[in-house]
């Protein structure tokens, strides 16, 4: 295959793979977070700013995917 | 026929480019657009500093009471996580900064115009927009000097917190593989252990710096390149629920650089000895509770 084709099958499939992993790991923080506010309705104040933080971390590394999709 | 779609090709076809592109030049200096964005956020707050900082009195009044309620509002969620008030206190104004200059500069690239108006520009043979007003978070360099900026802090508060030995030997513990010489060799080899883990630190320090700046411009820089796919696509109404998601990304990235500064803070100004005290605490208090009472 020619170097463009290659490059754009190499952006694709960074993205692609890259944001499957953080996709779940924001999908587990969400859950045990509807775990822990389901237990305990009171505490989802409490519960909402570490989620906020724990699925921007999550986050971060599909950014970092998308980065090298971007820089490719 | 000829004629219009040489028309098109002069039309630019990309949304953004991942560089800044730089606008004039001061000597030898480029200054890029997102740059002109910073230096406008920079002026709002030293507009903004002036109001609050002129007759003041015991009892606030007018916009004064907004500053003092954001003041009260930033320590009570910074006394969260650093469990310490005085620390809270001393941290504030570095973590604040660095909160509220990221949320205005995210917020100022949602200006109609930032982004859109400029000019054409010849760039590498294709004309591209060159556009005149940037989000400032679209340009690595804002992140990156942040980011490195905090890193230095970081460094200089934890050495003045807890003095450079102790604060060395968090990196490189020889002195660990000293003091568990005399306890036998199977603290020897936890403490050897301990010592790689260590130098690993060391390289956990400038992933630090890296995820920072990476995480904050990845986002605003995509939030660009997806406003101009939507707006691109529909001009009307399509764009509205992504605006409200950038307004959203905007406060969020600002929340967790801040609150990762301020951890990032706190675990630097802690000593080994806090964590040791707190646990000898924890196992004091439980063994009173399980003594019968005479």
């Amino acid at each position: 295959m020619s170097p463009e084709a290659m490059t754009l099958l190499a952006k694709a499939l960074a993205i692609a793979i890259g944001g499957f992993g953080p996709a779940i790991g924001i999908g587990l923080i969400g859950f045990s977070a509807m775990n822990g506010i389901g237990r305990n309705p009171e505490a989802a104040g409490k519960i909402f700013v570490p989620m906020l933080l724990g699925m921007a971390f999550a986050e971060a590394i599909a950014i970092y995917a998308l980065i090298i999709a971007f820089t490719l | 026929m000829a004629k219009r779609t040489e028309n098109l090709k002069a039309l630019p076809m990309s949304f953004a480019a991942l560089a800044a592109e730089p606008l004039f030049h001061i000597g030898n200096f480029p200054v890029t657009n997102s740059m002109i964005n910073a230096w406008i956020a920079t002026g709002f707050f030293v507009v903004i500093a002036f109001i609050a900082s002129r007759r003041k009195s015991i009892v606030p009044r007018g916009i004064h009471n907004i500053f003092e309620a954001v003041v009260e509002a930033g320590v009570g969620e910074m006394e969260k996580v650093t469990n310490n008030k005085k620390k809270a206190l001393a941290f504030f104004p570095f973590v604040a900064t660095i909160f509220f200059f990221i949320l205005v500069s995210n917020w100022m690239g949602l200006i109609p115009g930032t982004g859109t108006i400029g000019f054409n520009q010849l760039i590498h043979g294709e004309m591209e927009l060159v556009p005149l007003f940037r989000p400032a978070g679209a340009d690595l360099n804002f992140t990156l000097a942040i980011a490195v900026l905090s890193l230095v802090v970081v460094q200089a508060v934890g050495i003045k917190a807890t003095g450079i030995t102790n604060y060395v030997s968090k990196f490189v513990n020889i002195r660990g593989i000293f003091r568990a010489i005399p306890k036998g060799p199977m603290a020897v080899v936890v403490a050897v252990i301990e010592f790689f883990v260590g130098l690993i630190e060391i390289i956990s320090e400038a992933a630090k710096v890296l995820s920072l700046s990476l995480r904050l411009f990845g986002n605003v820089f995509a939030g660009e390149i997806l406003m101009g796919v939507m707006l691109s696509l529909v001009s009307v109404f399509l764009p509205i629920p992504f605006i409200f998601l950038e307004i959203l990304v905007g406060v969020i990235q600002a929340t967790v650089f801040a609150m990762l500064v301020l951890v990032f803070l706190t675990v630097a100004t802690e000593s080994h000895g806090e964590h040791e005290e707190e646990h000898k605490e924890k196992e004091g208090g439980s063994e009173k509770h399980l003594e019968p009472s005479h």
